[in-house]
């Protein structure tokens, strides 16, 4: 039987949906990762090469999959949307990277990453993955030093660690404002030692646009080779997809152009199941919009946020410049509010502050639409040299943006879409519902809850990459008989001729506008709806309105060109139409959740001081959609989260 | 919002490999605030309304890091300014009434896909000649028990910095692809990490520019001028000396084995 189920290390939980058993360990906190990886089954490396993998993403998740499983023997084939594997979004990351090194000796462990990380997801992550990250956190760093990345260091040779949003002790590894860049070109260069000695089979320039499921098991994609145009099909023993996250849903983000939900999104609608959509997250520190043209948004790090103070002036519609404004009439807020975290709080806590703060009409700019970040006092302290050397690629990409020199008057800030916590519904092993079908990376659900802390997306995505998949990928692949599948399986081509009739179809409609300018207003529509605050009634428009906007593409898009070459507008379409999709169960899961948490800021669920109430007798749960059908609506499961460790609480910040 | 302007954009448009090329001139309203892609894009918008093909360009970060994008601005890659991709260009640095005209980096081991995308992977197979120090995951010593001075730590991110965007070779009038082999050349070499493979890597990174058809560098260091991350020159002469090094060990230990 080919769905066989695989080796597990608990018995099922009673009263669990049969399909979202987490398979934790059992056993304590602190041993479970240890004892799981002892319960698997390994696989002998001579019968690894008789394994075909495939990658689908080439992100921190991606490629150190990819380098570490064809280390390992394993035959790899990995595809990418990009000309080359070390474009992919993670590249762009700024701020740095957690592990409980606690070289600093300032009181850091992993249980205290771990508690962390659960309290600042609000109480909505798995505690037992949580426990395996921040266990995972310090090899990370051992590896990425052997590679050659060459983090910040302190004179005596050893590595520096700062302090990171959300966080008192000083855990994060960086690599100038450029951490994602230089981890990504550690892992690209794993990954193409493995190319170089022909292990791994790369293919860039290709884009998954389906699922291929034999006998209920994932056994491959169907792609498009986006330089021909010719629609590709890809066997294998498992698929791994790190595709990454769908913020670009809200069109304006800080996500890379490419950023999109396609790939988990098809596989969603051949059986995996989808978790928690409505857990975004909104950065506080971007650069505002300055027009309608705009196309995408930059990102200022977080760890502007360690000497940089946010403030607005007391006054309503003040248009004096801020050197102008004395001490006495600005409102340094977020110390105001959050004495002991000050400037520091969490991401969505000082989202919604600068929010409120420019809905009072405090607002500062010409759009009245940020807020200031000023280092005046930064500067008077340390010197301009001082904090040039720990921003200044930072503050010339904002000079360069603006126009403003950020040495001498404050920057101007407002919160931007960056990060999704939700995805693909995953298992402790990363197996989504889909036997076969693992996720990795930004593209799971597991590890965040409602919200992420600074530096943790990376750590998450190489963690899942290096050390959870190659252990727990033995759960499939010696756990389930396996039959042999090729690419001209029927189902190869049944699946490859859906992805083509879609594509003419896409071709077809011949309609007025660009699918850019309709993923345009559907941006809008989510960030209005489903953005900083959220209420059922605007929830319940945004339903209506995705759905009204979808007819609009569906009827009136047009794409031009062909399907037989290199087509970006193509591309695009495709993208747009699955976002579009995509948006409506978002604002959906966002309705369903009546409850505030993390990133999810109901309006009707609010504690007396306008902070984020939880209702964790009916919402202590991840919910996983399951797609049942074009048009049909889509069932809400869950999987209930228990907390043995870290006792959910009010989180205080203040 | 500050008035607009009037530029004129005269864009390389290519169907693909094989067919000729040529400038197609377009007309644009623009807002000094806009990035120059923001001005493609709403070309683009404009393009496809009236049902014509869209101008393809490379772009993804769109933060001058990820090195996709890729256009040659009157002559220069990535325009006029210093340390500035095309992506992070905005309009505020032309003027009304200019001539811009727009195309793709150019270079034999760079061929034309279309319109201003050309393919850039010979980068990749370059890297994956030697482009890396070979540890595989699981077998690292603890990160603190090599010391790093905090110059060579620098010195080695100044390099590692670069972005492959190919800007170097673009401006290059061999096509040589020096300052980007020795970018990684030097990021490597400065770290402990790198020093056992340091000249296996100079000996296959170089011979794998020069398979790829990437030109000779004869000392004009255009590239350095147009590397939108600042990588010195400097790092050419360290590839020199580690290259010309291990070609002599290399004849050394030929000798040796009486070949
Ligand atoms: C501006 C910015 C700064 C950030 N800074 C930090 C930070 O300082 N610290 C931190 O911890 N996190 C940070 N993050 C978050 C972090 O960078 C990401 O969450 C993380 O890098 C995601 O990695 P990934 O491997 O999951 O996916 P990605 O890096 O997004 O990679 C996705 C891959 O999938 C491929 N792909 C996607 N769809 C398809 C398809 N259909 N077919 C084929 N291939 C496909 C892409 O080509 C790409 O290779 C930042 C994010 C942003 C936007
Ligand atoms: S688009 Fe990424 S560097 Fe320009």
């Amino acid at each position: 039987m080919a769905t066989q189920e695989a080796a597990t290390t608990t018995s099922p939980a009673q009263n669990v949906h049969p399909k979202l058993q987490s398979k934790s360990p059992s056993g304590p906190m602190a041993e479970r990762w240890t004892k799981h990886k002892f319960d698997l089954k390994l696989i002998n490396p001579a019968n690894r090469r008789k394994f075909k993998v495939l990658v689908v993403g080439t992100g921190l998740a991606g490629s150190a999959a990819s380098a570490t499983l064809a280390e390992m023997g394993y035959k790899v084939t990995t595809l990418c949307i990009h000309d080359s594997p070390r474009r992919a979004h993670s590249i762009a990351a700024q701020g740095g990277i957690n592990a409980a090194k606690n070289y600093p000796n300032d009181g850091d462990s992993i249980f205290r990453l771990f508690y962390d990380t659960v309290k600042g997801g609000d109480f909505r992550a798995r505690e037992s993955n949580v426990h395996r990250l921040a266990e995972c956190s310090t090899q990370i760093i051992d590896q990425c030093v052997a590679q050659g990345v060459p983090f910040a260091r302190e004179y005596g040779g050893l590595l520096a660690n700062r302090s990171f949003g959300g966080a008192q002790v000083s855990r994060t590894f960086y690599a100038r404002g450029q951490t994602g860049q230089q981890l990504l070109l550690g892992a690209y260069s794993a990954l193409s030692r493995q190319v170089g000695l022909g292990r791994i089979n790369l293919r860039p320039r290709r884009e998954m646009l389906d699922l291929v499921v034999v006998d209920g098991v994932a056994r491959g994609v169907i792609a498009r080779n986006l330089a021909t145009g010719e629609i590709e099909k890809y066997a294998a023993d498992v698929v791994l997809m790190c595709t990454g996250g769908y913020g670009n849903v809200f069109y304006l983000s800080t996500n890379a152009k490419n950023c999109n939900v396609t790939a988990t999104w098809r596989a969603h609608k051949r059986g995996a199941y989808f978790a928690n959509p409505c857990f975004t997250q909104i950065h506080p520190t971007c650069i505002p919009v300055s027009g309608h043209y705009q196309s995408k948004l930059t990102l200022m790090s977080e760890s502007l946020r360690n000497d940089g103070r946010v403030w607005v002036p007391s006054k309503m519609s003040d248009t004096r410049s801020p050197e102008q404004i004395p001490e006495t009439e600005r409102d340094y807020y977020l110390e105001r509010k959050y004495p002991s975290f000050g400037n520091l709080v969490p991401r969505d806590i000082a989202s919604r502050s600068a929010k409120e703060q420019t809905d009072a009409g405090k607002g500062v700019g010409s759009t009245k639409m940020a807020v200031f970040l000023d280092f005046r006092d930064a500067i008077t302290r340390d010197g301009e040299d001082a904090i040039r050397a720990r921003y200044g690629n930072l503050f010339q990409m904002y000079a360069r943006i603006t126009g403003e020199n950020p040495y001498k008057t404050p920057m101007r800030i407002y919160p931007a879409v960056h990060y999704t916590m939700g995805g693909l519904w995953v298992d402790y092993n990363l197996e989504s519902t889909i036997p076969g079908l693992f996720v990795l990376g930004e593209a799971n659900f597991s590890d965040h809850g409602a919200n992420r802390l600074g530096a943790s997306a990376l750590m998450q995505g190489l963690a899942d990459g290096y050390f959870v998949i190659p252990a727990t990928i033995a759960a499939h692949l010696a756990g389930r008989a396996l039959p042999a599948v090729t690419e001209d399986h029927p189902e190869f081509r049944a699946v490859a001729q859906q992805v083509t009739d879609r594509t003419q179809r896409l071709l077809g409609i011949k309609g007025k506008r660009s699918a850019d300018s309709i993923h345009r207003q559907l941006g809008n529509i989510v960030w209005n709806q489903i953005g900083m605050a959220r209420t059922a009634s605007g929830l319940q428009s945004a339903m209506r309105d995705i759905a009204a906007l979808r007819e609009e593409f569906w009827n009136n898009v047009n794409v031009p060109g062909s399907g037989a070459d290199l087509n970006q507008q193509l591309e695009n379409a495709g993208r747009v139409a699955d976002f579009l999709e995509f948006a409506e169960l978002t604002a959906r899961d966002a309705y369903e959740r009546e409850e505030s948490c993390g990133g999810h800021f109901r309006e009707e669920h609010q504690t007396p001081d306008g902070e984020a109430q939880r209702d964790d007798v009916k919402f202590q749960h991840a919910a996983a959609w399951e797609y049942n059908g074009e048009g049909k609506p889509e069932t809400r499961n869950i999987e209930p989260l228990t907390f043995e460790v870290v006792k959910p609480a009010q989180r205080n910040y203040k | 919002m500050s008035e607009s302007m009037h530029i004129t954009l005269n864009v390389w448009r290519q169907k693909n490999a094989q067919e000729e090329g040529r400038l197609e001139a377009h007309a644009c309203d623009v807002s000094p605030d806009m990035s120059f892609l923001e001005v493609l894009d709403v070309l683009n918008d404009k393009l496809v309304s009236e049902g014509k093909e869209a101008i393809a360009f490379e772009h993804d970060c769109r933060e001058g890091i990820c090195g996709s994008c890729s256009l040659v601005l009157n002559g220069q890659a990535h325009g006029p300014h210093k340390n500035t991709t095309t992506c992070q260009l905005h309009m505020r640095s032309f003027k009304s009434g200019d001539n811009i005209t727009v195309e793709p980096f150019r270079a034999a081991a760079f061929p034309v896909l279309k319109d201003l995308v050309v393919d850039r992977s010979a980068f990749d197979r370059i890297q994956q000649s030697g482009g890396y120090v070979s540890v595989n995951t699981g077998s690292a010593p603890a990160a603190n028990a090599v010391l790093v001075p905090k110059d060579d730590a620098d010195s080695a991110m100044d390099a590692a910095q670069c972005i492959g965007c190919g800007a170097c070779v673009a401006a290059c009038p061999n096509a040589s692809a020096m300052l980007f082999v020795s970018a990684k050349i030097a990021h490597l070499g400065l770290l402990p990490q790198g020093q056992p493979e340091r000249k296996k890597r100079a000996l296959a990174m170089v011979s794998a520019m020069d398979r790829e058809g990437f030109g000779n560098c004869s000392n004009h260091f255009e590239c350095g001028a147009a590397c939108p991350k600042g990588i010195s020159v400097a790092n050419i002469a360290r590839l020199n000396r580690d290259w010309l090094g291990a070609v002599l060990t290399e004849r050394e230990e030929r000798k040796d084995q009486g070949d």
